[in-house]
């Protein structure tokens, strides 16, 4: 008896120091440490139901453990016949309307979250940006501003943003955990939602819908900026020459060279051609294709053979493959794309 | 196994009387065997998955590959492990709680067993044909209708054959309750696991159908060139997602109701008390089964539905937790004021309370919508239904079978190697699962091939995986218990437990006509009635007389056969002529085996009553 029990206790203490240990999970990622609206208002409604919940689990061990502690047929007490009670119905009627009550104390908040977060009466004078799930990239249309991105989505700290969510392929999800909570994006409908985030900095944001082999590896950022920042990010973006010379040579080779084996999917500037990420501020990224930390390096492999970095994605085996010194020369290129002085570095201090 | 007929016959002859056997008794042992043989194999996809995870940005396995380990991991455990070893205690035990001589359709209940087995291994066979399907056991569209070779066509057609196997057992379960049951047992005097089953073969006559629609409607879609779900064709995807869950969520009620059969009976035994509130179980049981098919959109919370769908899927889910709330309290009840004896059997349904009653909380927390937007499609799912199907259907199944295996087999499982598969398996379940709650929050979505480093996820997946193979260990003891007991373990007679129930009431392993004469009904926990008396058994309720039953037939063999040649012609039938052919050799075989049945009279045998002390049939 003392042994189940131990092992039991044991467990937990266990689970609660691994917890501490890792704390609560890692800031800007974890949907613990809230920094946006729909993150905190998720975050109470788990907090009202566990902690309802942890009360009828109290309940239902402290039963338990009197059960087990005094009902254990002793030695010598074989023989011994339990008296056959039938039931008690004044008990069954308390465990019948205590429970709905707990029930309902659980579900009048919830339906007020839940319309809370489904609610769209400002959608007209707030900032919207298209969101459109790629295998294995987001992309992002500022209709209004007439500005393309992909894997880095730029917001102004303590508005609410419009997000219209589609598919171009099969299901995803969007999810910044320590922002909102997720929706999907599904191809054949146009989902909305609101996101407000409380503090500037760079979000983890992650597809958390199956959806093929590079499912764990498509990954995005929302940056979070000031409104000035924002409107300068804005006006950088949509001021920029896209067809401006690169200075080294190499960039300009490389230039060249985009231009004729990569454009058809890639754009730079407001095209909007997205078959593949729109590069227009490749440079100013913190992250390849949402993963890899971009250097060099990483970007020449990639442009090499991009199936090594992200498995079953829709680039491999469909762009002439260049040579290593091209891939040089193209990398030069595409990370001198820096438009704006905002960036992910810049929001993050 | 310790088949007492099977040992004194040479194995030609006992593979022919199980390939042949309409005997519910014969049909559960191989519901077992298979069903066990799919737990093994989802259960070395699940450690693979594991292992997989051990540490961030690991490469054990592929990123493809990966995606087809975790599909054939759900798929496996849900359809061919939990569904059959559920089967299989419904086969061994129902009859005998109703004081049934058979099934009432034993030619249907042999082919049911058939087509799941054909259908598992057709399923099983894409491992070595270009790989096994890749879009989740939830096959969602249109990541299932664009996945590239034929791994989704083994799923489509794998289900839809032993899915066809699932919708006969419980036609064939509903139908042996409300018509088999011995005199004098009305529906209020049915064990409680009678009960449950008899409610989960109607969530499966209603849910199944759902999912035999949604996997004919996939099929044509990947096979035959229509648009059902391709949205480029005005198709809509989020029908897929109805369809699937209107089955999916039933499915859950439908493994899980059996399971808190198993544990009213064992309470009710080993506590050596009736059954409390007896009438509240039932209607619990029957409750949960109606609002099983209410909620099914509470998996959907994020495709955008809108808030009142979401509102009232979230209200209807959390009504739920009432019924299930009212069996959690019977249970204890029952256990309360009783003589409590712990063995295998009860340390299974014991360390249920617990880990079910976690599993329940965190379903309240993901029926409120508005929180499950973070919980979606996380670790924190993950946990949670591995804490109602691990902590509820794989304890039932642990418990309904060290508590039955001495029905089965006549040898009651060892009482210290059963110990100890439950504390490995416990142990190493709760390590398992418990933090994957915490890992889901902090930003873990599930189905990942891996995690990045620095994102706080790394120590809860190593504890996770270790917890993994502490269950490995205690699956691998059971294993051995198994093996050992049918060698070393002693003979018991027909009432090891002091049970309360039929089939405690005529021997171990009961003769193949199971009750030599119907058994008089006078209340519930009809043995233990009769015990309290002062009588040693039941009260026969007929006289001694000829029995009459089903003969053994190869038919439902050959049927089975048959759409397993189909499947692969359909799934071939566009690239090879040979699997055109084959799809109508298959069908044809099938058909014609139908043609037969229909055709040629079978009235069956009859056991003359002069032969029944002789234990002729045996
Ligand atoms: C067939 C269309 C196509 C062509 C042609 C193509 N790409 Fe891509 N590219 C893609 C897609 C799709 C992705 C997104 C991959 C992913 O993340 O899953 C991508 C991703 C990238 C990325 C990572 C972008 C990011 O957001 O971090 C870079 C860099 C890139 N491609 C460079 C190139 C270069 C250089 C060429 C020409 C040599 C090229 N691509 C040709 C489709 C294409
Ligand atoms: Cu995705």
């Amino acid at each position: 008896m003392k042994g189940w029990m131990g092992k039991v206790r044991a467990l937990f203490l266990l689970s609660i120091l691994s917890l501490i240990l890792s704390g609560c999970g890692v800031e800007n990622l974890s949907a613990f440490l809230p920094k946006g609206y729909g993150a905190e208002v998720s975050l109470d409604i788990i907090f009202i139901s566990l902690a309802v919940m942890i009360f009828v689990f109290i309940i239902v061990m402290v039963i338990y453990t009197i059960v087990l502690v005094k009902y254990r047929q002793k030695k010598g007490q074989e023989d011994f016949v339990p008296k056959q009670t039938e039931g008690n119905h004044i008990l069954e009627i308390v465990w019948t309307v205590i429970p709905i009550i707990l029930l309902i104390v659980i579900a009048v908040p919830t339906i007020a979250a839940t319309y809370d977060l489904a609610d769209e009466t400002d959608k007209g004078d707030s900032l919207n940006i298209n969101v459109t799930g790629n295998q294995y990239w987001w992309h992002f249309n500022y209709s209004e501003e007439e500005i393309q991105t992909s894997q880095d989505m730029y917001i102004p700290v303590g508005q609410k943003v419009y997000l219209n969510m589609m598919s171009s392929d099969v299901l995803h999800s969007f999810w910044v955990p320590a922002i909102s909570g997720k929706m999907d994006t599904n191809p054949e409908n146009e989902n909305t939602m609101y996101i407000e985030a409380y503090e500037e900095g760079v979000y983890w944001g992650k597809c958390a819908e199956l959806c093929g082999p590079s499912h764990s590896l498509m990954d995005f950022k929302i940056v979070v900026v000031s409104q000035e920042e924002f409107d300068q990010w804005v006006s950088d973006m949509q001021n920029l020459d896209a067809e401006a010379t690169p200075e080294t040579a190499s960039a300009q080779e490389g230039q060249a060279l985009f231009e004729q084996s990569c454009l058809q999917c890639h754009a730079i500037g407001s095209n909007p051609v997205a078959i593949g990420p729109n590069l227009t501020n490749f440079g100013d990224r913190s992250k390849l294709a949402g993963v890899e930390d971009l250097t060099h390096d990483m970007l020449v492999e990639w442009i090499l053979d991009p199936e090594s970095i992200k498995p079953g994605n829709k680039m491999t085996g469909n762009y002439d493959v260049p040579s290593k010194d091209e891939a040089e020369k193209i990398a030069d290129y595409l990370l001198q794309l820096k438009p704006s002085e905002i960036t992910p570095e810049s929001a993050s201090e | 196994m310790s088949n007492t007929i099977a040992q004194k016959k040479g194995f030609g002859a006992t593979l022919w009387d199980y390939l042949t056997t309409v005997d519910h008794k014969k049909i559960a042992i191989m519901y077992l065997i298979g069903g066990g043989f799919f737990f093994i194999l989802g259960g070395l996809e699940a450690l693979a998955i594991r292992w997989q995870l051990i540490v961030p940005e690991n490469d054990f396995v592929s990123a493809g590959f990966y995606n087809e380990i975790l599909t054939m991991h759900g798929t496996t455990m849900i359809f061919l492990a939990a569904m059959p070893l559920i089967f299989a205690l419904m086969n061994a035990v129902l009859p005998l709680q109703i004081g049934a001589r058979d099934v009432a359709f034993p030619f249907l209940n042999s082919l049911g067993f058939w087509l799941f087995l054909f259908g598992g291994i057709l399923l099983n066979c894409s491992w070595f044909l270009g790989g096994a399907p890749d879009a989740g056991w939830t096959a969602y569209a249109p990541l299932s209708t664009t996945s590239p070779g034929h791994g989704v066509d083994f799923y489509i057609l794998g289900l839809q054959i032993s899915g066809a196997g699932t919708l006969m057992g419980g036609i064939n379960f509903l139908v042996t309750v409300i018509n088999m049951r011995a005199p004098g047992m009305t529906y209020m005097r049915m064990p409680l696991f009678t009960w449950a089953s008899f409610v989960t073969s109607a969530l499966i006559l209603f849910a199944f159908p759902a999912l035999t629609v949604g996997l004919f409607l996939l099929m044509f879609d990947r096979l035959f060139g229509s648009v059902f779900f391709d949205a480029n064709y005005g198709g809509n995807s989020v029908i897929w997602e109805h369809l699937f869950w209107i089955f999916g969520h039933p499915e859950v009620y439908i493994l899980i109701l059996p399971a808190f059969g198993v544990f009213s009976d064992v309470f009710s035994t080993f506590a050596k008390k009736r059954l409390f509130g007896y009438t509240a179980m039932v209607f619990a049981t029957v409750l949960i089964g109606f609002l099983g098919f209410m909620v099914w959109a509470h998996h959907m919370f994020t495709v955008g539905l809108g808030p009142a769908a979401n509102s009232i899927f979230a209200v209807a889910t959390m009504a739920i937790a009432v019924p299930t709330g009212i069996k959690i309290f019977n249970w204890l009840f029952t256990l309360w004021g009783g003589s409590i004896r712990i063995n295998s059997a009860m340390l299974w349904a014991l360390g249920f309370i617990p880990s079910f009653t976690i599993g329940g909380m965190t379903g309240v927390m993901l029926a409120a919508a508005a929180a499950d937007y973070q919980f979606h499609d996380t670790y924190f799912v993950v946990a949670h239904f591995h804490y109602v199907i691990v902590g509820g259907v794989v304890f039932g199944i642990f418990s309904g079978l060290h508590y039955w295996w001495p029905k089965m087999f006549g040898k009651i499982l060892d009482e210290k190697l059963g110990k100890i598969t439950f504390w490995t398996f416990f142990v190493g379940f709760h390590l398992t699962f418990f933090i994957q709650h915490f890992l889901g929050l902090m930003g873990m979505p599930r189905r990942y091939w891996v995690y990045l480093e620095d994102q706080g996820l790394d120590l809860g997946n190593s504890i996770s995986t270790v917890g993994a193979f502490f269950m490995g260990v205690g699956a691998l003891v059971f294993l051995y218990n198994v093996i050992y007991t049918s060698v070393k373990g002693e003979k018991v007679g027909g009432d090891p437990w002091d049970g309360r129930t039929l089939e405690w009431s005529i021997p171990s392993p009961p003769p193949h006509y199971n009750f030599a004469q119907a058994p008089l009904v006078r209340g519930l926990d009809p043995l233990w009635i009769e015990k309290t008396e002062g009588r040693k058994g039941m009260t026969p309720a007929e006289p001694l007389d000829d029995i009459h039953m089903p003969n053994n037939t190869i038919l439902p063999f050959v049927m089975s056969v048959g759409l397993f040649i189909a499947g692969f012609g359909f799934i071939y039938q566009a690239e090879y002529t040979g699997g055109f052919i084959a799809m109508f050799v298959g069908m044809g075989i099938t058909l014609g085996a139908m043609f037969t049945r229909s055709v040629k009279d079978d009235l069956g045998h009859h056991i003359h009553k002069e032969d029944l002390d002789k234990g002729a049939g045996m």
